[in-house]
């Protein structure tokens, strides 16, 4: 006999077999996203005096098949802020529908004037934008069922400064002056670092310096990263609003520095 | 002898196209002590009487903070006022959490609109017995709203609710030219004379029964606008003001002014 | 779990199911591929109670294995103020090891103290913070916020006070603490120069004999350059620590917010 208080008033195990449990088992491990599948690689982005530049190439890869070559991984939130995505490009398709729903509903709850075109006093700025990714990013992790990206979230903050903050796939979040994500903050970021050390060192800086150096930056990625693209978008976002351009061509480049590679490739010396 | 068949629920139309449930609960709301609420182009000011159910008890509160830029002033059932009350701090909070900024004022009084008026149309419930004024500051500015138990909310230069409100709404259209340039100061005292026309004839404003409350935008040092918080003046905190109105009987705010001016260190 | 039960000697078999159901394991060779929820952002943190003020001290670097991801991301946060900006806050916390949860824990802290002063319209006191503190932790015991938590204020008497934490709530109020990547070089350095211990007083006595120095609270410029001390140690030895030093000195008049340079390298 047992005498247990959880025996009781149960069928014995040794009379009638053991309670078949299996059927309490229907629970396969849950199918949301446990690793990236089609990826985006780096998003590099600097402040400068009056905003900030960002880019992001065109490349969407398959592991190391370049499977999406005009894939556009910055996107416009509210003509006020640009967002840039690395890493899974499903989870960023879905980030991007969200946020075209963010944008619908907070677009009707401050009715801007027509002519005027650009953020609209009210309306989420880029801070606000980054403090809503950041959260739910850090619920799906705690859910563990992480969108697999890291974003760059660049525009102006509510005291008219420019902003530039970075939320990853379990919702740590940091700011600095110039920021890279995946191989970028390698490759990218000390680069930029050179020309924006402090954000007094950004603050120097002009819109064409800055997009000189992230047009520096995406060339030494191409030349180093093998998952990235010649082809790319770049987004300027100011007080004024966003420029973005979907599809450039990388410039000036030079392979010179490859013929001096050596132990890679066929030759023998 | 007469009876109302049509006022057992507030689901129900009278035959004239009524509610009578929610009619009686903005009954309640003119029921409850007057306040009043005025916006100017950089302030929002609520001004309220309180009253004590007897000589021996406290007064009840009417002017309530939300946030940190919104405060709300109420007429009708208190404990009413403490649901939405509640319900307004929750979701300023959690607004101020997902997005970092002050929730815009809309969209809050939106939300308790909604509230209210699921509580007409399901069976069984009954509709909110209190009135509001809802004072705020966001990215447009500051803002004056009604809240009514029907769901209705408007937003208002100024406004009144309450008993004998209706002396108060009169001030307040005479002299709705001014407000919108209007300093906080002159608000508060326009707020407070308004105040006293609705007062019965041998009741007059004292520390006891007088409560102030402000919210604004200043002038930051880099000159963008500054939220000034929400915030209530009781008891010997409001004696300046008061005395600035106590004794001018025209409309004009000139004597009171400069009287005000000295004593007025009362924002912190 | 299973096996405990199977001593019963009737018992000599599958268990019963309200126990624990039988587990299906993963076929032969099958790889489960987890995510990880957590990493390790790096920094230092610090605290040290003095007679009637408590300072509390961060670096501001935040890394991720030999990234550095940001050099300046303040670790100290004050806390249960009215208003946005904190401006009339009493208590700062500190958190240090993954940033996103040290965030989450601050902002869940500050929440509850909000309420708290809707509630109560006073401010929460600093032993009823750091109790509640516990419990937040706590709650989470079985997916914990991956932080180590300090909280500085002061106490009903107006001396200073520093409560330390461990990730999942165990908490006990100290007279300094170090937390973080550099906690075991910077909390011997503290026993040292905060306790005195190892100190003895010289030909006081032999072995055992030995007098001990006798322990007095710190001058708040001695506590400000021990920090600096502290911490500039810990960034010679430590890569996870450095670029900036924030420090908080909370006295009765409020709270007085610094930011020192540390090495960058």
């Amino acid at each position: 006999m047992d005498h247990r208080p959880q025996a009781w008033g149960r069928p014995r195990d040794d009379v009638y077999g053991a309670y078949d449990a299996s059927y309490l088992n229907h629970s396969a491990p849950k199918t949301a996203t446990q690793s990236p599948i089609v990826t985006g690689t780096s998003v590099i982005a600097i402040k400068f005096k009056d905003g900030v530049v960002m880019a992001a190439d065109n490349l969407a890869s398959y592991g190391s098949l370049a499977r999406f070559t005009d894939v556009k991984r910055l996107r416009t939130f509210l003509s006020a802020s640009v967002v840039g995505f690395g890493g899974d490009v499903s989870d960023m398709q879905f980030l991007d529908r969200h946020l075209n729903e963010l944008a619908i509903d907070e677009a009707y709850e401050h009715e801007t004037t027509a002519s005027v075109s650009g953020p609209a006093p009210g309306q989420l700025n880029a801070a606000n934008l980054h403090k809503y990714l950041s959260k739910l990013m850090y619920r799906r992790r705690n859910d563990f069922d992480p969108l697999w990206n890291q974003i760059l979230v660049a525009g102006v903050d509510g005291a008219q400064q420019p902003f530039l903050a970075s939320v990853d796939l379990r919702g740590t979040t940091f700011t600095s002056p110039s920021l890279a994500t995946g191989f970028g903050a390698m490759l990218a970021q000390p680069i930029m670092r050179r020309y924006a050390a402090t954000e007094e060192d950004a603050a120097k800086l002009t819109r064409d310096q800055a997009v000189d150096i992230v047009k520096e930056c995406m060339k030494v990625l191409f030349y180093r990263d093998a998952r990235s693209l010649d082809r790319y978008s770049i987004a300027v976002v100011t007080r004024e609003g966003v420029e973005l351009k979907e599809d450039e061509q990388l410039e000036k480049q030079s392979w010179a520095f490859a013929e001096r590679i050596r132990g890679y490739g066929t030759q023998t010396v | 002898m007469f009876r109302n068949n049509y006022d057992n629920d507030s689901v129900t139309f009278s035959p004239q196209g009524r509610i009578f449930q929610v009619e009686y609960a903005a009954e309640a709301v003119k029921q409850g002590s007057v306040v009043v609420g005025i916006a100017s182009k950089t302030h929002a000011v609520l001004v309220a009487i309180k009253r004590n159910a007897e000589e021996l008890s406290s007064y009840q509160k009417k002017l309530f903070p939300i946030d940190e830029h919104t405060g709300i002033a109420i007429a009708g059932l208190t404990s009413d006022a403490r649901v939405l009350s509640n319900f307004m701090k929750q979701q300023c909070l959690g607004h101020r959490l997902t997005y970092g900024r002050s929730m815009p004022v809309r969209s809050l009084v939106d939300m308790i609109g909604s509230k209210a008026q699921t509580n007409t149309q399901h069976y069984g419930k009954r509709p909110y017995g209190v009135g509001l004024l809802v004072a705020g500051v966001d990215e447009q500015g500051p803002h004056l709203f009604e809240f009514q138990p029907s769901g209705m909310t408007e937003e208002m230069m100024a406004f009144a609710i309450g008993a004998r409100s209706q002396m108060a709404r009169t001030y307040l259209e005479k002299n709705l030219d001014k407000f919108q340039d209007c300093t906080r100061e002159e608000l508060i005292r326009h707020g407070l004379r308004a105040l006293k026309e609705s007062l019965v004839q041998d009741r007059e404003l004292t520390v006891d029964n007088t409560s102030v409350a402000t919210v604004g935008t200043v002038k930051g040092e880099d000159g963008l606008a500054v939220v000034e918080p929400f915030k209530v003046f009781d008891g010997q905190d409001v004696v300046a003001w008061i005395e600035s109105v106590a004794d001018d009987k025209e409309e004009g705010a000139g004597a009171g002014e400069a009287q005000a001016g000295e004593s007025m260190e009362v924002d912190s | 779990m299973a096996a405990m039960f199977s001593q019963n000697p009737l018992m000599n078999g599958p268990n019963y199911s309200f126990n624990d159901a039988p587990t299906v394991n993963a076929p032969e060779g099958a790889r489960q591929h987890r995510f990880d929820p957590y990493t390790d952002n790096g920094g230092s943190t610090l605290a040290i109670a003095g007679a009637d003020f408590t300072v509390m001290a961060g670096d501001t670097r935040l890394t991720s294995g030999y990234s550095i991801n940001s050099r300046h991301h303040p670790k100290l946060f004050k806390i249960g103020g009215t208003t946005a900006d904190q401006k009339d806050a009493t208590l700062v916390l500190s958190v240090v090891g993954f940033a996103a949860d040290g965030e989450a824990l601050k902002e869940r802290l500050d929440v509850i103290c909000k309420m708290y002063r809707f509630r109560h319209g006073k401010p929460m006191s600093a032993k009823a913070c750091a109790q509640r503190l516990s419990t937040i932790l706590y709650q989470k015991r079985f997916f914990p916020y991956y932080a180590y938590a300090i909280l500085g204020g002061l106490d009903e008497e107006g001396k200073g006070a520093v409560y330390s934490y461990d990730p999942v709530g165990s908490y006990e109020r100290e007279q300094c603490r170090a937390g973080g990547a550099a906690a075991s070089l910077i909390m011997p350095f503290l026993d040292n120069q905060v306790n005195f211990k190892n100190q003895y007083i010289p030909g006081s006595g032999e072995g055992h004999a030995l007098q001990e120095r006798e322990r007095r609270p710190l001058a708040r410029e001695e506590v400000e350059i021990l920090v600096k001390d502290a911490f500039d140690g810990a960034v010679e030895r430590h890569i996870e620590v450095g670029d900036g030093l924030q420090m908080m000195v909370i006295t009765k008049d409020g709270i007085e917010e610094v930011f020192l340079p540390l090495k960058r390298d």
